[in-house]
């Protein structure tokens, strides 16, 4: 099971990645009233029986695993969701792309942590395949708020499958962060 | 920390020039390719990821290696999965890649180009593995 809010955020997002997404879009806010996650594609998308299927552990379509039948990431949110009294939202059309958000309210012990968030934006922007991400950051108890775009993060530090560019990118997140 | 500004960032790129000169994909020969699907991630697979950016950094690898993320390699069991692709050396998917033998992966597979026996789950052959 995963520890925090962003091993969810992640989870989604390979989901976007092997939709074949070229926009991928990810928003955390830490409101007063809890964690907000939004996760937005333009990839394949799902009909309703897909989507039923997607929140359904163990009726995945087999697609991306040939004979198997196990699929986690999306249960394992709305699980986790559940435990905590939060809200989860599935939206997604044919062919347009899918819509993933959901809520862990402050007030519930058993919301998991929002983790390292700079990590977490490091990890995405290394995905390959997909030209642009946008993240969104806002966190009201300093009023933190700042957005990067993949592309003019590899425009100004090079191609993100680079380690060596990587490691600039997460200083700069880490700025943008403390900041 | 004040915010730094994409031409600072720049910048900074510009003053790791000589790692940046090896920065063509093409230019570089080894690959790190760390499993992040659901069963990776549960199992720390992000802080694996990390973990071994920075210590590519610490032993002045970054600039010679290309970092990939995957999904699931089927290993879900040994999670976190990290398979290494380098010239004269057979391709290794190591399991159990917790964070914190992150740096010995990177000492002991990239740059002194021997195996880390203990975490091989597939490949090489299993006669050319020592127990």
């Amino acid at each position: 099971m995963h520890f925090t809010i962003g091993d969810f955020v992640l989870d989604v997002v390979q989901n976007s990645v092997e939709a074949g997404s070229h926009i991928i879009e990810v928003e955390i806010d830490e409101a007063q009233d809890g964690v907000h996650a939004r996760i937005a594609d333009d990839g394949c998308g799902m009909g309703s029986e897909e989507r039923e299927r997607a929140l359904d552990p163990l009726r995945n379509s087999g697609a991306k695993h040939p004979g198997r039948k196990v699929g986690l990431g999306l249960p394992f949110i709305r699980q986790a969701v559940e435990q905590a009294e939060g809200s989860f939202s599935l939206k997604s059309e044919k062919g347009k792309g899918t819509e993933v958000r959901f809520f862990f309210p402050a007030s519930n012990i058993d919301s998991p942590p929002v983790g390292d968030v700079v990590s977490l934006f490091v990890a995405l922007l290394s995905m390959a395949g997909t030209r642009e991400m946008k993240l969104r950051r806002t966190r009201a108890r300093d009023g933190l708020s700042y957005e990067v775009k993949k592309s003019e993060l590899v425009e100004a530090a090079g191609d993100l499958s680079s380690a060596s560019s990587l490691s600039l990118v997460r200083q700069f997140l880490a700025s943008q962060e403390e900041g | 920390m004040a915010k730094m500004t994409l031409d600072q960032l720049r910048a900074l790129r510009a003053q790791k020039q000589e790692e940046l000169e090896k920065r063509n994909v093409e230019g570089k020969d080894i690959q790190v390719i760390v499993g992040m699907g659901t069963c990776g991630i549960a199992a720390g697979a992000k802080q694996t990821f990390d973990a071994i950016v920075a210590a590519l950094e610490k032993h002045n690898m970054a600039g010679k290696v290309v970092i990939r993320q995957t999904g699931c390699m089927g290993l879900c069991y040994v999670e976190p999965t990290v398979e290494v692709v380098m010239p004269d050396m057979p391709p290794v998917i190591y399991g159990k890649m917790t964070s914190d033998v992150a740096e010995e992966l990177v000492v002991k597979h990239l740059v002194e180009h021997s195996l880390l026996d203990s975490h091989i789950f597939d490949r090489p052959a299993i006669d050319i593995v020592k127990h």
